[in-house]
């Protein structure tokens, strides 16, 4: 099996975001990027089929801030190859964009190619103008589909049984041609822990490939264009019942009837 | 004459799924303000009947096609493109959910079109479509205007409440058209495993009466149990009462159990610590009960309690009851 | 009465020539399998792996000396099994000097130099008196000794079986093994009194009453109608059988637990060594900690060996207590069972000694306390998580904390801006000692950060220091979470990347001493850290506020009669001895300290260190260690109040005391507050 994971770096929410000066970004001096969780569970799932099925594992990200970090750890994790799409200004790059440069590397080999499976994740809290997995399938003309919790690939058949989560807790088994692109919700296991020393081994050992942006066809129009930004308004603390339990209770079935909630 | 807007009418084994009403009546409220009109897209096989209940949409475009029977995002999207195409819309409404996720980042694609996700209202602001999405997971809110026509818009749940997009009517015009899609799909659905028996979803519930450490001992959780039952919602747990057993795992909400976003959340003897916090802050009303006045808890509750909550617990119960009838 | 004219005892008393032969040969042939077994062993443990960093010193061996001599670990804690012990040791010992003296006397100096030979006259009254003394020393000690495990039956020396762990020899084996050497022992002792009463029967040399109990049993054999005649003849047949007994138990020591009384003069210094505490390096290579047997020390393995299954670290673990998979001393009898038979390809940690047990220890160093012969417990279970770390199987909760301390520097997962926000609340500003120098560096630790049921003690201690005028600061977002856990849950690579991030803010910072509001992170500062330039002397807030009351700068106004109890942090009072400072500060206050049962070094641990507060508790759990030990708490008359010095037992205990149904009845107060009461 050959399998690609494609990375992304988002802003980290723990950390408090802010809003840059023009009022329509992040201000990206404050804000810490992190590796997106879903593409985290789909670089542990691909980890998992490399170990049960043997293969190559490629992992592949535009640059971005911290996006090293990511790809060494990945790397230390089992990956056997890194690629940096170094593309100048990344920053603010929608997801469309990536989509597109990630998809132009792939189709322009890098020995990326052929591959028998993508893997990244559903959604990562940034895809404003679109997810990563569906536009990189688009551009290969691949089979997608995600809110993948389990892949089961059969090589001999060119075929992979997938299966996707709906509500309620059911669950819908497919079966997607290969090569395909599989958008991973979570992993079958939560994804790994590598100590710190295997990291910093890979650092010494390894290398991270890295490849010039390609130039697109359409420049990477920009199709959304984000007018501002702000913080939802704060909450704040709880309007606190006070009086009797008798009182409370009543006060707050009076609240709950209000909204439908009885 | 500005575009309709169209709502992708998402059903799912033979329901219509609340976030299309919620959908539709957002896409009315748009329509409205653009001088246009909300048109439900209803894609499938055998579901022709379901456009009865889309009588919120001033016209019902209904395709029947055995390659549509479950979501497939490619082949969904390619009907749609086909349809938008024709008819050229000025706005797709594609629900962010776990049935129709991915179409409408296909479709755009497809069609070069603009797509805008995570959208919890839209606008028209000098007749230009402009859509509120929430990103980073919530922290930011973010205006956004769509370049290039048509444009989907991915709708996150609670956009609108369901009944507003609800009427009793049937839809004043239904039309039955036809898509070219291939016969061979390389995308095949095989079958759906249910959950296992007993076993309860809490994501999916509306009410969640939630109990921590402060509820004392095992045998308390019935009296939790009853009020559950009484506002029709479950039982579930901080992780110290998992831990001890008192529930099993498959309740357990916070970063290590479930991400809740339930309609009520009632924090009883939960003292809010942040793990716990992280599972259940997206709830839309949520209640603590806690004998701490300084407990977390209250920061993220909207009403909150210092009663006790065994005092508190039977009274409540009581009293919904009366209400229920 | 046939009287002797030398007082001296006839060694080969009536004893044909032939025996005397075959008795040298036996005891060549013992000598020959004892030597055998040691050698094996010696040569074992000369092949494992030698750690640099842990050495055997002179004055390491003095103190495990002057430890092993009075028998002090044995009795510390449990006078009966030390007495029983010293009763056994010292007349084991009695009588392996006398035998040796005999051997001398009478198998060198006879043949070589007769006129040398000194068992003789006084001299030989004296021998026989102190050697029968020992005699009963011995029978006396291997009595109470056989009573704690038939009469009372003591739970710590029974075993079970237990899932996993297939090199834990079956209980019936350790049982049988532990009765054989206890019996032989006494079949010694018995042997030898009566072998002493044949010859006195047969000889009747009226000097002999100094041997006060073969003396006896020589008359208690005539009055039983034996005649000197027929105890010489039979006299040959006892000393055979004696013998026989005494070489036998020679050769079995090295095949069994008798070991220990070699062993264990070597592994009693290493009680005492630094590393015991702040844990050996990991071994080089791939998997950074111990994957197979070889890479257990030579003296891990003379320490597997000396173990005696005492149970003491059984008896007085948290986890064991707790019902968790864990015993220590199960832990240690696998591993030797292993040690001493390796089976090749075989991991230590999942293989030999099962993933459970390593994470259910608590690193409480209550074993390594506890055990009178130097077992290295904690090292050893570190050693064998770094591996499981190193393989990725670790605990998902424990996963994900070291995700969060790798990302933001707290295993709470909170941003590192977060870190000072319980200052907010604060009347005052906190210096920046980033920014400016202070004489008094506070490191506050993650809970006393950033858990809201801790930071109002946080604060309170801040306000204490502003109202004794101390020029004080902290470290805002640099601080990192000192390692100290994440260390023991046996990631190596995290410890010394918040190692060296706190160790270059704090050097950065201009301060005279170091303060923690944290134990764990006082152990990691004071012994762990390795510093490139100077810091600050590391003090606990508990000695600040003893040193600020004392100095009368934290003035006592309303003093409060109060009986209260104290638990000892495990990092402040195993790993550091520090028991007196907040002793001190509760007496200055006006309370009444009444101590638990299990207090000082024998503090029973909440159950939170480690790295277990990070880790999911299996469901099989009897009762939690902090619940078993506010129970212990409220069995005190009188007292209601349960005072802490360390921010996890706080929350362990405030937890345990609801669980447990004790609120109302006793309250968990941090000692600012009781502080903060008194002088505000």
């Amino acid at each position: 099996m050959n399998l690609l994971v494609l990375l992304k770096m988002v802003p980290d929410v723990v950390e408090e975001l802010e809003i840059a000066s023009d009022g329509a970004g992040l201000d990206m001096d404050v804000a810490r990027m992190a590796l997106s969780e879903s593409d985290d569970h789909a670089l542990e799932q691909a980890l998992l089929l490399k170990e049960r099925m043997g293969g190559t594992l490629a992992v592949l990200a535009v640059d971005a801030a911290e996006v090293d970090d990511a790809l060494f750890t990945a790397l230390a994790k089992g990956a056997d190859r890194a690629l940096k799409v170094d593309a100048g200004e990344v920053a603010q790059l929608g997801t469309r964009a990536l989509a597109d440069l990630l998809s132009q590397v792939i189709a322009d080999g890098h020995n990326l190619l052929p591959v028998d499976l993508i893997l990244t994740g559903t959604q990562a809290i940034d895809d404003l103008d679109g997810l990563m997995a569906p536009l990189v399938a688009h551009q290969l003309g691949l089979p997608y589909i995600a809110i993948v919790i389990q892949v089961t690939p059969d090589p001999a058949r060119r075929v992979a049984s997938v299966v996707k989560e709906y509500p309620g807790g059911v669950r819908g088994r497919f079966e997607i041609d290969l090569p395909a692109v599989v958008g991973i919700q979570s992993a079958e296991r939560p994804p790994r822990y590598v100590p710190v020393a295997k990291v910093r081994a890979a650092m010494k050992t390894q290398r991270i490939e890295t490849v010039q942006a390609p130039t697109l066809a359409d420049g990477g129009t920009v199709l959304a264009e984000v007018k501002s930004m702000s913080k939802p308004e704060e909450t704040g603390r709880a309007e606190m019942i006070e009086g009797t339990p008798e009182a409370a209770s009543a006060r707050l079935c009076g609240i709950l009837a209000e909204r439908g909630l009885v | 004459m500005p575009g309709n807007i169209w709502v992708l009418a998402e059903h799912w084994r033979g329901k219509v799924s609340e976030i299309t009403f919620e959908a539709l009546a957002l896409g009315r409220d748009v329509a409205d303000q653009l001088g246009s009109k909300v048109e439900a897209v209803l894609l499938g096989h055998g579901v022709k009947d379901l456009a009865s209940q889309l009588g919120a949409a001033a016209r019902v475009i209904s395709t029947d096609h055995e390659a549509l029977a479950e979501v497939v995002p490619e082949v969904y999207a390619e009907a749609l493109a086909q349809l938008a195409r024709r008819e050229r819309p000025a706005a797709v409404l594609t629900p962010l959910s776990n049935v129709t996720l991915g179409v409408g980042t296909l479709l755009a694609a497809k069609l070069g079109a603009s797509a805008i996700n995570f959208c919890k209202n839209v606008r028209v602001v000098d007749g230009k479509i402009e859509a509120h999405a929430v990103l980073y997971g919530g922290k930011i809110e973010t205006k956004v205007a769509a370049a290039a026509e048509p444009v989907v818009l991915g709708i996150g749940p609670g956009a609108r409440l369901a009944d507003a997009g609800r009427s009793a009517e049937p839809p004043a015009v239904v039309d039955e058209v036809t898509v070219d899609l291939p016969e061979a799909q390389p995308i095949r659905f095989k079958e759906f495993i249910e959950p296992e028996a007993g076993e309860v979803d809490v994501t999916q519930q509306d009410v969640l009466v939630a109990v921590g450490r402060g509820i004392g001992s095992r045998d308390n959780i019935a009296l939790a149990e009853e009020l559950a039952a009484a506002l029709g919602g479950v039982v579930c747990g901080s992780r110290p009462v998992i831990d001890q057993g008192w529930l099993p795992p498959s309740r357990q909400i916070g970063k290590s159990g479930m991400q809740v976003k339930p309609r009520l959340y009632l924090a009883l003897g939960i003292s809010g610590a942040p793990e716990h916090v992280e599972g259940m802050r997206g709830a839309e009303l949520i209640v603590a009960v806690n004998t701490d006045p300084a407990a977390p808890i209250f920061n993220v509750a909207h009403y909150g309690t210092t009663a006790d909550v065994l005092e508190f617990l039977p009274l409540l119960t009581e009293q919904a009851k009366a209400l229920r009838g | 009465m046939l009287e002797t004219d030398i007082i001296a005892r006839p060694v080969f008393y009536a004893l044909p020539l032939w025996l005397v032969f075959a008795f040298y040969l036996a005891c060549a042939a013992a000598l020959g399998a004892f030597s055998f077994g040691a050698w094996r062993k010696v040569r074992r443990y000369a092949r494992g792996r030698v750690d640099p960093g842990v050495k055997l010193t002179w004055r390491l061996f003095g103190q495990g000396l002057a430890a092993i001599l009075p028998n002090r670990a044995i009795l510390a804690g449990d006078a009966y099994a030390g007495i029983a012990h010293l009763c056994v040791f010292w007349g084991f010992a009695g009588l392996f000097v006398a035998t040796t003296l005999v051997l001398v006397d009478n198998d060198f100096l006879r043949f070589v130099v007769p006129q040398w030979q000194f068992l003789n006259g006084s001299f030989y009254l004296v021998f026989s008196w102190l050697a029968d003394l020992s005699g009963v020393l011995l029978l006396a000690g291997l009595l109470l000794l056989a009573a704690r495990r038939s009469v009372f039956r003591l739970p710590f020396l029974k075993y079970e079986a237990k899932e996993g762990a297939k090199y834990l020899p079956a209980p019936a084996v350790l049982a049988r093994e532990d009765w054989l050497f206890l019996g032989w022992m006494g079949v010694l002792a018995v042997g030898g009194f009566l072998l002493e009463g044949f010859r006195i029967r047969a000889t009747e040399p009226s000097f002999e009453r100094a041997s006060f109990l073969g003396w006896q049993v020589g008359e208690a054999l005539a009055a039983a109608g034996l005649t000197s005649e027929a105890a010489r003849n039979a006299f040959a047949f006892v000393w055979c059988f004696h013998a026989l007994t005494a070489l036998a138990l020679v050769a079995w020591i090295p095949y069994s637990k008798a070991w220990h009384m070699l062993a264990a003069w070597y592994t009693a210094a290493f009680k005492h060594h630094p590393a015991a505490r702040t844990l050996p390096a990991a071994p080089e290579g791939e998997s950074g900690g111990y994957a197979r047997v070889e890479d257990l020390t030579g003296t891990e393995q003379v320490m597997l060996d000396a173990c005696t299954r005492c149970g003491r670290c059984h008896a007085h673990c948290p986890a064991t207590t707790a019902g968790f998979p864990l015993s220590p001393r199960d832990l240690v009898q696998t591993l030797r069972a292993f040690a001493s038979r390796p089976v090749a390809n075989t991991s230590l940690a999942g293989g030999v000694v099962p993933e459970a047990w390593l994470w259910s220890c608590t690193s409480c160093l209550s074993c390594v306390e506890h055990c009178p012969v130097g077992v290295w417990h904690v090292p050893l279970i570190v050693q064998m998580r770094r591996f499981l770390v190193a393989q990725g199987q670790l605990d998902k909760r424990l996963q994900e904390s070291m995700q969060n301390l790798t990302r933001y520097g707290n295993s709470f997962g909170s941003s590192p801006r977060a870190r000072p926000k319980w200052t907010q609340e604060l009347p005052f500003k906190i210096k920046d000692a980033r920014k400016e120098a202070v004489d008094c560096l506070w490191i506050t630790g993650d809970y006393a950060a950033f858990d809201p049921r801790v930071t109002p003690v946080t604060r309170g201690f801040a306000r204490l220091l502003n109202q004794a005028g101390v020029d004080f600061g902290i470290l805002y977002e640099a601080e990192q979470n000192s390692g100290n856990d994440i260390r023991r849950a046996g990631e190596e690579g995290l410890f010394e990347v918040l190692m060296d991030k706190n160790v270059a803010a704090i050097e950065k910072a201009g301060h005279q001493r170091l303060v923690t509001t944290d134990p764990h992170a006082y152990h990691a500062l004071k012994n762990e850290y390795r510093w490139t330039n100077g810091h600050g002397r590391v003090a606990h807030y508990t000695e600040v506020l003893d040193e600020l009351i004392g100095s009368g700068k934290l003035p006592v106004l309303h003093k409060r009669e109060m009986r209260v109890t104290y638990h000892d942090p495990c990092y402040l009072g195993r790993y550091n001895g520090l028991y007196d400072a907040p002793r001190r500060v509760l007496r200055a206050l006006g309370a009444t300290l009444v101590e638990m049962p299990r207090n000082r070094d024998r503090s029973f641990c909440c159950g939170a260190g480690g790295g277990r507060i990070w880790m999911e508790d299996s469901t099989e759990i009897k009762e939690r260690p902090a619940e078993n030990r506010v129970r212990e708490a409220a069995t005190l008359a009188g007292v209601t109040t349960l005072v802490v010095s360390c921010p996890k037992d706080l929350v362990m205990f405030q937890d345990a005391l609801k669980t447990t149904g004790l609120e109302g009845k006793l309250e968990v107060k941090d000692i600012v507050h009781l502080v903060e009461q008194a002088t505000g």
